[in-house]
């Protein structure tokens, strides 16, 4: 037997063999791998809605900042947290919610009563009371909670990215 | 192109010299006689290094404390995506890495290997089997649930009483007292932090020694010409961690690990084992008795040991054909003989129906249900309703969808519905369900309790559970006794009844209340024997 010989059918077998098995294996192993680390874990309850706000302590046309619980599936843990948003009320029905962080960087802007605006402190991006970006840095507008309106109350969802071009 | 990796190629082993380092590994020269009787410390080293792999990635997703532990596990089995194979993976990887480690330890044996100059080699591998040992019991606890509980409890127990050592090893396993959260991070501390550095410095060391000496030539070796390691070797090395790997892989998504109750110290009625690898001293044990135990739990294992770092000082005698080590095979045969007469026995003796093991990586929302609500999913079994009907996994069927009957319909309705369904619904296809009317009852109430949010949960209800709910529904066990909430208060509650009572109570006390209970106006149930199994494993089941 020659096992020196680098061009002999027999090494072409083994290194065939070798390589082919290994490929294998590393195949079968990246793959779950990936998977279990980059896709999303099943979801285990469906959206809830919060109760934030009465609806008659909000004032018309003008944002109220407020603060309520609610409960976010965090892992294998459901965690009770305290969360803001930005209520606007445009008729006894009809409100929006804003996300309490930028769509710049996610610092926590404020209202600004006087100039009837929000201004995000830490790169001046400023919004309109719709959210709408009126100068600054920001790329788009800010976010808004889904929101829903029961007996007088308001309720809110999930945050749901605004769209980059509004 | 070519030439861009060639330079990049001469770059490093420019700087690196690790080219000639990889082909100076991979040409070395080895016997003749050397083939696929050399796969198996290959296959360990693989197998190690897939263990830290799925570990690593278990632990990405695992809290190392008990109570968030086994949720955390729990989360990787039922939500995260492959996770139930990354911890199925690492479970029977590590069974099969003793497996593979012992198969090494038997080849080298038999064939004299461990013989001058290569007795540090040996030992380096005697380190590596404890090593490996060590691992399956500290990596045990971790899931925290009933069984990795009790198994340690008695691990700790055993050290503790060893000669002398015995208050200061439990001290360092935390484990005085009771095991808690000391105990969780020492195991912990020792699976992850301690043991993976100290077994790769073991392995570098083993490996070197290996290197050293050269694989161990057999007689008459010498005559012939050296075979070179790579590829041939490398080749019979890969097809065997082929082989390993790929039975692994099928046992990984096949075999079901179970995760059992949340660790419960106060669970009484519970019998621990140890895993398998591990049930042969657990079996010695009971020949043992009093002050004699220490013989069993530790001297015995202990000369054990000690007899294994001997092996290559006591047979010093020239290096033979494997075919002449007639001592060596009776040694080896013995020693299996004895490993699995222990391990057989303490199987043999383990009892099948202690307890009722519920799998609670799986979904458990069905412990909720009432009897007649359980019962209501076995005639929805039974009835095949599924076949015309989704339940709130969105498919287009015949019939409508029966997650959302409870906010449309009343009991009433259905029930009226069941026995004559174009009466209440014109032109329905729906042919009339042939049942009782306390069934149909039954029936409706379990459909009232679906929600497309727990459709599937409670449809995975275990069939043990629903028979032995069928059982306790046709013989009105109702009428006495409370189950989750509903029921009668004439006798005890039944929930939580694997705490105080075992399936042979429940046995006894069934055929004969009057012999058990003195007084207690329990009538007599002659159940047969498939159904008396079915109602204890049901009620043993009921949660607290
Ligand atoms: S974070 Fe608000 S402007 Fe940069």
């Amino acid at each position: 037997m020659n096992h020196e010989d680098p061009n002999s059918g027999r090494r072409l077998f083994f290194l065939s063999v070798i390589y082919g098995l290994w490929g294998l294996i590393g195949a079968a192993l990246a793959l779950p791998a990936s998977i279990y680390l980059l896709f999303p874990p099943r979801l285990r309850r469906r959206e809830e809605w919060t109760e934030a706000a009465d609806m008659g302590k909000l004032t018309p046309k003008t944002p109220t900042e407020v603060v309520f619980r609610q409960n976010r599936v965090d892992g294998w843990k459901i965690t009770r947290e305290r969360t803001t948003a930005w209520a606007i009320k445009i008729s006894d029905t009809e409100v929006i919610a804003l996300a309490p962080q930028c769509t710049h960087l996610g610092c926590a802007y404020h209202w600004d009563d006087a100039k009837r605006q929000f201004l995000c402190p830490c790169h001046t991006s400023t919004f309109s009371p719709d959210g709408k970006v009126l100068s600054g840095p920001a790329p788009r507008p800010l976010d808004r909670y889904e929101v829903k309106v029961e007996n007088g109350k308001l309720l809110l969802g999930k945050v749901v990215e605004s769209e980059n071009a509004a | 192109m070519m030439r861009v990796v060639v330079r990049v190629i001469g770059w490093i082993e420019h700087r690196t010299g690790l080219e000639t380092a990889i082909r100076s590994f991979l040409y070395e020269e080895v016997p003749a006689s050397s083939g696929w009787q050399h796969v198996f410390g290959s296959v360990a080293l693989f197998l190690f290094m897939l263990q830290a792999f799925t570990g690593i990635l278990l632990a990405f997703n695992y809290a190392p404390t008990p109570g968030e532990a086994y949720n955390s596990l729990r989360y990787i089995m039922t939500e995260v995506t492959g996770g139930r194979l990354m911890r199925q993976l690492h479970h029977w990887g590590a069974s099969m890495m003793i497996v593979v480690v012992v198969l090494h330890m038997i080849q080298v044996f038999l064939f004299g290997a461990y013989k001058k100059p290569r007795e540090a080699t040996w030992l380096a591998g005697v380190v590596l089997l404890l090593l490996t040992l060590a691992y399956g019991l500290t990596g045990y606890l971790l899931p925290w649930d009933n069984r990795a509980y009790w198994g340690t409890v008695v691990t700790t127990q055993i050290a503790s009483k060893a000669p002398v050592l015995g208050p200061y090893l439990s001290r360092l396993l935390g484990g005085e007292g009771a095991i808690g959260v000391v105990t969780f991070a020492r195991f912990y501390g020792m699976h992850v932090l301690l043991l993976p550095p100290i077994t790769t410095l073991m392995i570098i060391a083993h490996v070197f020694l290996v290197r050293k000496h050269g694989v161990a030539p057999a007689p008459g070796d010498e005559a012939k010409p050296l075979k070179k390691f790579y590829p041939e070797q490398v080749y019979k090395d890969t097809v065997a961690i082929f082989v390993a790997f790929a039975i692994l892989f099928v046992m990984a998504v096949a075999a079901h690990v179970p995760l059992e109750r949340l660790a419960d110290p106060t669970d009484t009625s519970y019998v621990p084992r140890p895993d398998w690898y591990f049930l042969f001293l657990f079996q010695m044990l009971k020949f043992f008795e009093g002050p004699l135990e220490v013989v069993g739990s530790i001297v015995l294992p202990t000369l054990a040991v000690i007899a294994l770092i001997l092996v290559p000082f006591l047979d010093r005698g020239r290096v033979r054909r494997v075919t002449e080590r007639y001592t060596a095979f009776g040694v080896v045969f013995l020693a299996l003989l004895g490993w699995g007469g222990l391990t057989g026995a303490a199987i043999a003796t383990t009892p099948k129906t202690a307890a009722v093991e519920i799998d609670f990586s799986a979904p458990t929302e069905w412990l909720q249900l009432s009897p007649e609500e359980m019962a209501g999913v076995g005639y929805f079994r039974k009835e095949n309703c599924v076949s015309c009907h989704a339940v709130g996994d969105g498919g287009a069927k015949i019939g409508p969808d029966l997650a959302n009957t409870a906010i449309r319909k009343s009991a009433a309705w259905m029930i009226a519905h069941f026995k004559r369904p174009s009466m209440l619904v014109p032109g329905s296809m729906m042919p009339p369900i042939q049942l009782s009317d306390p069934q149909l009852n039954a029936l409706a109430a379990f459909l009232l309790k679906l929600t497309p949010q727990n459709a599937s949960a409670l449809q995975a209800a275990p069939a043990f559970a629903v028979d032995g709910a069928l059982i306790y529904q046709a013989n009105r066990c109702g009428a006495c006794h409370l189950v989750n909430g509903v029921g009668m208060k004439v006798g005890p509650p039944l929930n939580g009844l694997f705490r105080h009572r075992d399936k042979a109570w429940l046995v006894r006390h069934f055929r004969d209340p009057q012999a058990v209970t003195p007084g207690t106006i329990m009538p007599r149930y002659a159940f047969s024997q498939s159904d008396m199994d079915k109602i204890c494993s049901y009620l043993l089941s009921l949660p607290d």
